[in-house]
């Protein structure tokens, strides 16, 4: 990346580029379009043919949990969770981000969100597609996980008990799985009409035809499409504040030491986002290299999301602290034990693996140049990733390890059932992925352009003071 | 599809959302009424220059709300206190505070179908036929082109006329385009 100037730096801080050069409205919708127009790169079926084939282990795994029992995984007394509400809760944490720049972030008019926001809602659903997996294999019996929903059925004579934090969470975590879903398609209606008008051949045309719905851009069509847009913004946003708070519920209303307190809803929020922006940061900076994005997905972007990552770290690193005083202060004597085993017991691994990856690792990014450097901020992405699995981890098995007699207690460990079917998700978060950004635009066209038409005016004086010492030609699209 | 080769309207191609907001401010003084814009993306303060009701979406909304809200209540209070009530810990069978969680999902769950299929609904979707689909440059809707069109059923419309007040708005293409 070139150095910035003086004069682009000023007017960086002024109004943000949210584009690198000066493409205009055509070259964005080269640039976003072809990538699912150009004949199948060799290296696509490549990644298919690895992701699928992680996935299909995955399958495996599942398939011999189903048949066997639940006891293949390495869950029994006293840790009676373990890797799975884990994973479940580490992949709906990760899926916030999405809803975050969806939602929120369009609440409060952020432009940089535009050209990250079809992205970051795709791993939403990806992400809660991983995590449903969990809870619908832990009840057991597989074949009948519907019983969790209140389906009058013939085998099932009487009701779900909705006085428990475990039923709010199916709903919470259906019902963000589906908005999500419905949010994510209503935005890429307008974009589906742009491949469908750019579509050469029969299939495609029909296709993308079908799914843009007969969309054509008139007037009446943004006029409602923009007031559902709002609305479901307006309802993802306590929407998925809900959905991280009553994942906390399932261990907050419980009376277990460690998990028992009134300060997990906003932590898990915070961690939630943390991971889930850690978790857009690896996948944009692979995604913009690959498809040659570089001049819509900018690094101020980037450096966006680095900021949210140090916040929200810090926040993390907070609730860390106010638990442990609160459990030192509250005069519990079980609340106590409970935290200084965390530190200190068995687990104490974990525990200062996730305060080094959680706490500290963020901290680099008070440094400007440190936001901008693209291979340092992927590592770090990454390893706040691994963070906030061990956060998970450590709340879950240090709170159930010792139980309130010492001869119920325990040390988890995982089995290669366990491994591979947390592996195996990552394949299928991978897969959708793989063809997401083959089929589908992976930039919301239409709200990028409705971006720069708007930056465009108040940035008319501006651009004209940078022209002369820029020099720099427009960055059309890739071929 | 009525009649063969009857007229729709008048299409003209703009380069600028900024020209296209310009016509449409000129054809409303001009006495238009009946007209259509196609633009790639939402323009702010279109719907105003056109004179456009606001949309009635958010009215459809509220009571998916209030649906969700209802449906969520007496779920609740059903099953737990009349169909299968259950002793647990000693709670209550129904007591709005954990009731509040199902409600608030609910309630969000109905507003969002009625929002997207709302929102579908009111455009008229999906509808795979539409006369501005005849227009010869109409791909250009969804990429960088600002079009306005005069419907042909407008008491001031006239092939002529109309086409020599849209070229004066700075057209660069104009075309009649059948129903």
């Amino acid at each position: 990346m070139a150095e910035l100037t003086r004069e682009q730096e000023m007017k960086e801080r002024l109004s943000p580029s949210l584009t690198d050069g000066h493409p205009s409205f055509h070259d964005v919708t080269e640039a976003v379009s072809i990538i699912s127009e150009v004949k199948t790169h060799r290296n696509w079926y490549i990644a298919l043919a690895i992701t699928s084939s992680i996935t299909g282990m995955m399958g495996l795994m599942l398939a011999y949990l189903i048949a066997t029992g639940v006891g293949v995984w390495g869950n029994n007394q006293p840790v009676g969770w373990g890797w799975d509400i884990t994973n479940f809760v580490f992949w709906i944490g990760i899926g916030h981000a999405g809803t975050l720049i969806s939602a929120i972030l369009f609440l409060f008019r952020q432009k940089w969100r535009t050209s990250i926001n079809r992205f970051a809602e795709a791993m939403t659903l990806f992400a809660v597609a991983c995590a449903a997996i969990y809870p619908g294999v832990h009840v057991g019996r597989a074949w009948r996980a519907y019983w969790l929903f209140p389906i009058p059925n013939e085998f099932l004579d009487m009701w779900q008990n909705f006085r428990s934090p475990l039923l709010w969470d199916v709903f919470a975590v259906s019902t963000y799985g589906t908005v999500s879903a419905l949010f994510w398609y209503v935005g890429l209606i307008p974009d589906l009409a742009t491949i469908r008008d750019r579509a050469t051949t029969k299939g495609r045309q029909i296709a993308y035809g079908i799914a843009s719905l007969g969309w054509r851009g008139s007037a009446t069509h943004w006029k409602n499409y923009e007031k559902a847009y709002m609305i479901l913004a307006g309802l993802s946003t306590p929407l998925v504040l809900s959905v991280h708070t009553i994942v906390s519920f399932d261990f907050a209303v419980s009376i277990i030491p460690g998990w028992h307190t009134t300060i997990f809803p906003p932590y898990f929020v915070a961690g939630a986002i943390f991971s889930g922006f850690a978790m857009v940061v690896t996948l944009m900076v692979m995604a913009r290299w690959i498809y040659k994005v570089e001049h819509l997905v900018t690094l101020t972007h980037l450096e966006n999301m680095n900021k949210v990552i140090l916040a929200t770290g810090t926040i993390v690193g907070y609730a860390y602290a106010t638990e442990f005083f609160i459990a030192l202060y509250s005069g519990n004597p079980y609340e106590k034990y409970v935290f200084m085993n965390r530190a200190m017991g068995p687990y104490a691994w974990a525990y200062w693996t996730m305060v080094s990856c959680n706490v500290i690792s963020p901290q680099f990014f008070w440094f400007r140049s440190l936001r901008r450097n693209i291979p340092f901020m992927f590592f770090i992405s990454i390893i706040v990733n691994i963070g906030m699995w061990f956060e998970r981890f450590v709340i879950i098995a240090t709170s159930l390890h010792r139980d309130f007699l010492p001869s119920s207690w325990g040390y988890f460990r995982p089995t290669f059932v366990d491994i591979l079917t947390f592996f195996g998700t990552f394949g299928l978060f991978l897969t959708l992925f793989v063809f997401f950004t083959r089929f589908l635009p992976i930039i919301a066209i239409s709200e990028v352009k409705g971006m720069m038409s708007a930056n465009a005016h108040e940035k008319h004086y501006l651009d004209e003071a940078v022209a002369a010492s820029e020099g720099k030609e427009p960055v059309g699209a890739a071929h | 599809m009525a009649e063969k080769h009857s007229i729709h309207g008048l299409v003209a191609d703009f380069d600028s959302p900024d020209k296209l907001m310009g016509a449409i401010k000129e054809a409303r003084k001009a006495g238009y009424t009946k007209m259509e814009a196609y633009t790639p993306f939402p323009i702010h303060g279109i719907d105003d220059a056109m004179g456009a009701k606001p949309s009635i979406l958010g009215y459809l909304i509220l009571c998916g709300s209030a649906t969700g809200l209802t449906i969520a209540i007496l779920l609740q209070w059903w099953t737990g206190a009349v169909a299968y009530p259950l002793v647990i810990a000693g709670k209550p069978f129904f007591s709005y505070e954990p009731s509040i969680p199902i409600i608030f999902e609910l309630t969000v769950l109905l507003s969002a179908f009625v929002a997207v299929f709302g929102m579908i609904g009111l455009n008229g979707l999906p509808r795979l036929y539409h006369p501005i689909f005849n227009y010869s440059g109409h791909k250009g809707i969804t990429d960088d082109r600002f079009v306005l069109v005069i419907e042909a059923s407008d008491r001031e419309f006239d092939a002529t006329a109309t086409r020599d007040f849209l070229a004066a708005q700075g057209a660069d293409k104009m075309e009649l385009i059948e129903a």
